[in-house]
């Protein structure tokens, strides 16, 4: 991997003071920051190719739309997919809601059920809870086994057995760190014909990642998690899967024939894009990506599992701690409750020493409730921080338990 | 730059390591729960009353430093007041929050939130058990408030 140091050249945003010290950007599970290189392809596409797509025959809209549909291709081969197999979405929680309406609904019946995990983003919960409202589905959770946050491996393959359909889980846990062995999980899952959706938001801007080789049906992820735009996503969905789909939301883009009673659609993936899409932000995200392969993805991963590791470390230095996650093997990514001083004053602390933490529930209000807890601190890193940012973080922890002591 | 020791004042410390009347009522005439879901802050608040007055005031929960200090303090300040007392309170306190005025008359301890108001993420949390509390006065069937209701 390049030095950190010249990596971080590539963030305007990082090289700012904020409350008079130099900004540690700790909230990399939330969002990450932007390189150059992404704001600038968004600058280009909108003072020199900005137009609509698929419907135009000027020379500005075909460039918008070569540029768009490259733009899946991009996305295509960073998760090893076939470009019909790639639908753009606004991220995360919209891909699932997308399987959750246009899979769920064709398939699913009463008595049915969805297995899930008890780690959860509300954005891998609620959906289904919605799905089972309108179908009669049941829901049931794969546990984890306590503070260190591993599922409960033993009881996967009688929960798979019991009348499951699907099985939605996170690959790795944006509120406890845990990097879940996602391709045995699916194998487990197809082996007893279970259909499998792995939300991928903290992982494909992290790892290197493969859907062939997790063999999963459907892959969700979130481009602002990974150095790109809000706003800008994608669906992976096995072709003939997709294919069998009825469309998700119906008007312009998705059709081939409108008539006043009825309309035929395009073939996957367009079916899916209803309206006019976020193109600037597909042309983003192929950008990112081009942008993550050149550190390399094994490198940024390492990178992350390294600094995950140092402040597991440094953390257990304080007393009064309580980590959460895993013990060795964890994602760059630490969650923990301190003293029983709340989250939100650790938060506001830290801010005004320029380091941005995220305290709270972290969209996994049932595991908090499962783990006794109402809150945890979190902080998560990305290849353009170091050590030294965690060493900082660590001292004004320990200044924090001195202030509410 | 809003200095973190206009947030943190010495008495908002203070209630939060040693909560004032922060223990569960028995048999108490009212109770509300009041619930911040954003942030987890989860209080319940206990009242007697004598009539218009309130006799007994106290709670429990957990939540950060500002909610507890601030449900602390007013468990002291409500005691012996009436609901058109209690609710005057209030309002001087809540104007006090979201402009950074400090009524001369003062408002005792109440004055340490003075700070709040350039923390506009923290507003809720120092009015939360108030909300909670001022309910519970005035409505006998009083149950739940929620910051994002
Ligand atoms: C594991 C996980 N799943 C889903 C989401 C939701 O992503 P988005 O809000 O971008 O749709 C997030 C992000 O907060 C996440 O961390």
């Amino acid at each position: 991997m390049k030095a950190i140091e010249t990596l971080r050249k590539d963030f305007p945003i990082l090289h700012q003071q904020v409350n008079g010290f130099d900004l540690v950007y700790f909230d990399n599970a939330a969002t990450t920051q932007k390189p150059r290189a992404v704001l600038d392809v968004l600058m280009h596409y909108y003072e020199c190719d900005n137009s609509n797509v698929h419907r135009g025959i000027h020379t500005l809209s075909h460039r918008a739309t070569v540029a768009y549909e490259a733009a899946r291709e991009r996305v295509a081969s960073f998760i090893g997919a076939r470009t019909e197999e790639v639908v753009f979405t606004r991220g995360t929680t919209e891909g699932i809601n997308l399987v959750a309406r246009a899979w769920g609904d064709a398939n699913l019946r009463a008595g049915d059920r969805i297995l899930l995990t008890e780690m959860e983003h509300h954005s891998n919960l609620v959906p289904w809870q919605l799905l089972a409202e309108r179908t009669g589905a049941e829901l049931i959770f794969l546990p984890i086994t306590g503070d260190e946050g591993l599922l409960d491996l033993e009881r996967l393959d009688v929960l798979l057995s019991d009348g499951v359909k699907l099985f939605a889980f996170t690959h790795i846990s944006n509120a406890l760190g845990t990097i879940n062995p996602a391709g045995e999980l699916c194998r487990r899952a197809r082996e007893k014909g279970v259909i499998t959706l792995v939300d991928a938001a903290q992982s494909v801007g992290h790892a290197p990642l493969d859907v062939m080789d997790l063999g999963c049906d459907f892959l969700v992820f979130s481009g602002h998690k990974m150095c790109a735009p809000t706003g800008i996503g994608a669906l992976y969905g096995r072709f003939d899967l997709l294919q069998s789909l009825p469309p998700f939301h119906g008007g312009g883009e998705m059709i081939l024939t409108v008539d006043w009673l009825h309309s035929d659609w395009k073939r996957a993936p367009h079916k899916f894009e209803a309206g006019t899409p976020n193109i600037s932000g597909a042309i983003a995200l192929a950008a990112a990506m081009d942008y993550l392969d050149a550190i390399g993805r094994d490198a940024i991963f390492a990178h992350d599992r390294e600094l995950g590791a140092y402040a597991a470390d440094r953390l257990r230095e304080l007393p009064n701690l309580r980590l959460l996650g895993p013990r060795d093997e964890r994602s760059g990514i630490v969650s923990f409750h301190l003293n029983d001083i709340h989250s939100h004053d650790i938060v506001s602390f830290a801010d005004h020493r320029g380091i941005a933490l995220r305290g709270g529930h972290h969209c996994t209000q049932p595991l908090m409730r499962r783990l006794g807890l109402d809150s945890t601190t979190r902080a998560s890193f990305y290849f353009y921080n170091n050590r030294e940012e965690i060493d900082r973080f660590v001292e004004v922890l320990s200044e924090i338990q001195t202030f509410f002591g | 730059m809003q200095d973190l020791a206009d947030l943190y004042q010495a008495v908002i410390l203070d209630h939060n390591r040693r909560p004032r009347n922060f223990v569960a009522m028995e048999s108490p005439d009212r109770v509300a729960v009041g619930d911040n879901p954003v942030c987890g802050d989860h209080y319940t608040v206990f009242l007697r009353l004598e009539g218009d007055r309130i006799s007994e005031v106290s709670f429990q929960g957990a939540g950060c430093a500002i909610s507890k200090a601030s449900a602390s303090v007013m468990t002291s300040l409500l005691k012996g007041k009436t609901a058109e007392e209690a609710r005057k309170i209030y309002e001087k306190f809540h104007q006090m929050v979201t402009t950074g005025e400090v009524d001369p008359e003062n408002l005792s301890d109440l004055s340490a939130f003075a700070g709040v108001y350039q923390f506009p993420a923290r507003i809720k949390c120092a009015t939360l058990s108030w909300h909670a509390a001022l309910n519970a006065v005035a409505d006998p069937e009083a149950g739940k408030v929620s910051t994002e209701e």
